[in-house]
């Protein structure tokens, strides 16, 4: 009996090809999309960790020069005789023709356990590290573009390192990079022992940085990454709603079969489980060759990923994909679970389907009418749910609670409210086509719901996340605008070389601003203070937020201060608080300015007030305002005249260009993964189109021997999807705007201390609602045009056979 | 001459080989004439109506109504012909199933633009089909929903009504009382009616009868 009503449902594929591969696409599909945003949001975060990890850089206190500048490694030796336990770094660059290579020196014998990589401190590697010629430690892509190198030690590929970073003994690295006795930096180990003298005695011109102090690169990236795990959540969705269509529809196709096997006698449990296997099989299969796929666009999405992320913060991510198992069990599980979760509900219904239930669509359209009531129940709880979590979440978690309760009320809510607006228009129909256009369109709605919710969500996110990134970039360009008013940036090498170019730009320029500060605690973080002149630059154009009256005047009298948003949230301090600086002295706030990007806390007093209250603040870094035709010409003679590097002289416009081209590739990320999920969306649509037409027959039969041609029947279906397009699209944008709130006003403030303001782009949306009736459109015009082409004698089967 | 069919031959492609159903078929059915089709299973009753109707073309002959050649027309000329013209009632599944039948009943005749509400009360009271007009097809039993179909088919006033078994589903008594509405109707407008049927007691009342057998009729 098993291998009899095997037989029987494997003939139905046999029969139907075409609905077997829709089945299968639409699981590989969902899975792809899932598995494909996953990969390339794994292999972007795996690369900061091991940016993170590269010389545990923010988990060690390190000692610097005050400057920033290279010292002498007598200082080092000094503060080794006092007990100080420290290891040194030399940190810098080698060119070798257009090449350029980060290089890090250090010392493998006194660095603290964990501060520089296993791979190089392990064993037997110690010895011909430190004997010159010496070994160099390389990421394996970055050992195999050198290779034949020139100038370097032996190159030796390790996995854990960071792409264009080479790693080896400081001795050897003195030697490359032409500084010998010189160290960047030295390490600080957790342990050091009592009693040693402080450092201010030892060596007067170092200071010591806390860990952390430098802005964490995760941290940053992460903000990048919140915009790929909300469309990682939002792909999730989509592919979940695709997977119960399929699935849903594969049940629907064979319903009359179900019946049939069950009057001849076959048991419940007998077709339950064989069907079960049944898509356990399918799912695994499909599964599997969505996962590839999904490793494909992937792959062809990452050079771009990996641009946006390396322009954004300068973090390195390989051009290449690994293969994780990670993932590869989790899009599988994707689409089992999606598999499972449809196929229970519909082995449900199966299970309680009356052994003669008529084989009607109008009956099961009734059945469905109650379900979705229930639908629409959990949808409003969902709602509710949403708007509590709005009002009183705080936290990431609560974010994105409210991201899933709101994009899920609004699928599950999507076929009652289409079945209501189409029964207004039932209702104020005039004439019998429209009327039976409008009540048909209401009947068909439960075999294309879950289409149509999928493309609901593909809709929405494409609102939400496009309003979210078109606001980031323009909130952000206008912020460039503003925070970067001056002309040029030049930051001196040394306070000696700094005076004599203020003196120098004096008579060249319109004014030139100090842009001097420290670091230190601010409201129990770190921070920074940075002072600043009274001058219109920042008073015309500083990104305020909030400013009492007189700020600016009261700011340059040293009377007041004003801090960065960031330093608003985490402090919880309003305009009037006092603000308790580094050192002890307080200042009323008298502004917040918003300042994105940047996660720790900042406050600005006068500069004069900075100068008094931190002596050895060092005054290197300039602002100039000067003709902005002129900028670029007095940029190239600052470098001539004083021999500064180039990098320390930037102008305003290569700095705003640079930040415009890298908003273009997070642009073109986004909009690729948009395109895919509404192309998913699309297809989802056009394999219920398809699987509902060959049911449509009774339906349209009688409505064609009254006096319809086929032709016209095919332009009113075409009609009928691109309408429902529409209205999807109508609902669509309400919830889009929601999530974008959502995004930008709770996920972000949650994440980063910042929130961002929402700017709206009607003219995007005009061009998404082409976009969505054109997917409507395209999806219905194969079934349509299959109608139009439908032998007259299977339409006549319609009123000779038992269907 | 209402309808008449010239030298009709009629098969089809299944399985391969070629099924011949009738060959060289000549039938004519005048204004304000009931005639009877009769023929056992199989034999290509319900495929000559449909060819009668303009739903399928033959292989070869002539079908023509009101003296216009349905062949000589394209796809919207002979639905716009059908929808006006033709009264239809099939075997089963006449009905539209997303629309109630009160909406199922005038749906032809809106179409046509040819509606009256009293024939149309008319017949919805002499049908019985009173107590059902607010209920969607899938609800009735297979009697009330050919008495629907039949209702429909009457609603416009058609010029020629092509009936296969409209009272195969239906006890005696409501069978004579289709028949007497049908009848009565052609009477009154002149309409042609072109009826299958099985029962040799309702094909008597008609006024001729045609039986199909072995490919043709006698
Ligand atoms: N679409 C089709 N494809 C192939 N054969 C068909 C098709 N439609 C009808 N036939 C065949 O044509 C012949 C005539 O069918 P038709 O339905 O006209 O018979 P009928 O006289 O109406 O029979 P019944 O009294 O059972 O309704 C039958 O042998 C049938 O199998
Ligand atoms: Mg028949």
């Amino acid at each position: 009996m098993v291998r009899a009503t095997l037989a029987a449902l494997m003939a139905h594929w046999w029969r139907h090809p075409l609905q077997l591969v829709s089945l299968a696409v639409g699981l590989a599909l969902a899975t792809a999309l899932w598995s494909g945003v996953q990969a390339i949001n794994g292999q972007a975060r795996d690369s900061y960790d091991r940016a993170a990890q590269l010389l545990g850089q923010n988990r060690f206190a390190r000692i610097e020069a005050a400057d920033g500048q290279r010292f002498g490694q007598a200082r080092y030796i000094a503060l080794r005789r006092a007990g100080w336990q420290v290891s040194p770094v030399l940190e810098g660059t080698w060119r070798d023709g257009d090449r350029r290579l980060r290089i890090l020196g250090v010392d493998p014998v006194t660095a603290p356990p964990g501060a520089v990589p296993q791979t190089v401190t392990g064993g037997a590697g110690l010895r011909p590290f430190i004997t010159p010629p010496g070994l160099a430690f390389a990421a394996p892509e970055t050992a195999a573009a050198l290779e034949p190198a020139t100038g370097l030690p032996e190159l030796r590929a390790t996995a854990g390192l960071l792409p264009g970073v080479l790693v080896m003994d400081i001795g050897i690295a003195q030697n490359l990079l032409s500084a010998p006795g010189a160290v960047s930096r030295l390490i600080v180990a957790p342990e050091q022992p009592m009693g040693r003298p402080p450092l201010a005695e030892i060596a007067p011109d170092l200071v010591q940085r806390a860990p952390q102090a430098r802005a964490d690169i995760s941290r940053l990236t992460d903000s990048f990454h919140l915009n790929l795990t909300a469309f990682g959540l939002l792909s999730f969705a989509v592919g979940l709603f695709i997977v119960h269509s399929a699935v849903g529809l594969a049940f629907e196709q064979r319903r009359t079969m179900f019946r049939t096997l069950r009057a001849i006698g076959v048991p419940l449990a007998v077709l339950t489980a064989l069907l079960a296997v049944e898509m356990l099989m399918l799912a695994l299969f499909a599964g599997l060759a969505g996962v590839a796929l999904g490793y494909g666009i992937a792959a062809a999405l990452l050079p771009d990923v990996a641009a946006t992320l390396r322009g954004l913060y300068g973090a390195a991510v390989p051009g290449t994909l690994n293969l994780s198992p990670g993932w590869w069990l989790g899009g599988l599980a994707v689409a089992l679970v999606g598999a499972t979760a449809a196929s229970a509900q519909s082995l449900w219904r199966v299970w309680r389907m009356p052994l003669l239930a008529p084989a009607q669509p109008r009956a099961w359209a009734r059945a469905s009418a109650r379900s979705m009531v229930a639908q629409t129940g959990i949808a409003a709880g969902l709602a509710l749910a949403a708007v509590a979590l709005a009002m009183w979440g705080q936290s990431l978690v609560a974010g994105f609670a409210l991201l899933g309760a709101m994009l899920l009320a609004a699928a599950l809510a999507l076929p009652g409210v289409l079945s209501a607006l189409l029964g207004m228009a039932e209702r104020a129909a005039r004439g019998p086509l429209a009327l039976w256009f409008w009540a048909d369109t209401r009947q068909q709605l439960p075999g294309l719901s879950l289409a149509l919710m999928a493309l609901l969500l593909a809709l929405a996110a494409n609102v939400g996340v496009g309003t979210m990134v078109a606001s980031f970039r323009l909130t952000f360009t206008g912020w460039l605008d503003q925070r970067l008013a001056s002309e040029l940036y030049v930051t001196a090498e040394n306070e000696a070389q700094a005076a004599r170019l203020r003196e120098w730009l004096a008579p060249r320029s319109n004014a030139v601003l100090p842009i001097w500060s420290i670091e230190g605690s601010l409201a129990g973080a770190p921070g920074a203070v940075f002072g600043v002149a009274d001058h219109a630059t920042y008073r015309d154009n500083w990104p305020m937020l909030r400013m009492q009256p007189g700020g600016w005047d009261r700011v340059a009298r040293g009377e007041a201060a004003l801090i960065n948003e960031q330093l608003m949230r985490q402090a919880g301090l309003v305009p009037g608080d006092m603000l308790r600086l580094p050192g002890g002295h307080t200042l009323p706030v008298a502004g917040v300015y918003s300042d994105y990007g940047n996660p720790r806390g900042e406050a600005m007093i006068g500069v004069d007030l900075l100068t008094t209250l931190y002596p050895q603040v060092p005054r290197l870094r300039h602002a100039i305002r000067a003709d902005p035709a002129q900028a670029v010409a007095l940029a190239r003679s600052l470098v001539e005249e004083f021999g500064l590097p180039p990098d320390n002289v930037t102008d305003q416009a290569r700095i705003k260009a640079l930040s415009l081209g890298i908003f273009e590739q997070t642009f073109t990320v986004t909009a690729a993964l948009n395109v895919l999920t509404m192309g998913v969306a699309g297809f989802a649509m056009l394999m219920s189109l398809l699987t509902l037409s060959t049911m449509r027959l009774p339906q349209l039969a009688p409505v064609w021997a009254l006096g319809l041609t086929r032709a016209r029947l095919a332009r009113l279906e075409l009609v009928r999807a691109v309408m429902l397009a529409a209205l999807t699209m109508l609902l669509a944008l309400p919830v889009g705007l929601l999530l974008a709130w959502a995004l930008l006003a709770v996920v972000n403030v949650a994440a980063f201390g910042w929130r961002l303001p929402m700017h709206l782009f009607p003219a995007d949306w005009a061009r998404l609602t082409a976009l969505a009736l054109l997917a409507g459109g395209t999806a219905a015009a194969w079934p349509a045009w299959r109608l139009a082409r439908t032998a007259p004698a299977d339409l006549l089967k319609v009123f000779a056979h038992e269907r | 001459m209402l309808l008449e069919v010239r030298d009709i031959t009629k098969g089809y492609d299944s399985g391969g080989e070629h099924v011949q159903v009738f060959a060289g078929v000549s039938l004519s059915v005048n204004a304000g004439e009931a005639v009877a089709l009769t023929g056992e299973s199989g034999s290509g009753k319900s495929t000559l109506l449909h060819l009668c109707a303009g739903l399928e073309r033959p292989d070869a002959g002539q079908v023509a109504l009101d003296g216009q050649t349905l062949g000589d027309m394209g796809d919207g000329a002979r639905a716009r012909l059908r929808r006006a013209r033709i009264g239809l009632v099939f075997q089963q599944f006449n009905l539209i199933p997303s629309l109630p039948v009160a909406a199922n009943l005038r749906f032809q005749a809106q179409l046509a633009g040819r509606e009256n509400v009293t024939w149309t009360d008319t017949l919805a009271a002499r049908l019985g089909l009173v107590p059902l007009l607010g209920r969607y097809p899938e609800q009735l039993s297979g009697g009330q929903q050919q008495r629907v179909a039949i209702g429909r088919a009457l609603a416009g006033r058609p010029g020629l009504i092509l009936a296969d078994e409209p009272t195969g589903n239906l006890d005696e008594a409501t069978g004579d009382a289709v028949m007497d509405l049908l009848l009565g109707l052609v009477g009154e407008t002149g309409a042609g009616l072109l009826m299958v049927t099985h029962s040799a007691r309702l094909a008597a009342r008609l006024d001729r009868r045609l039986h199909l057998s072995g490919g043709g009729l006698c």
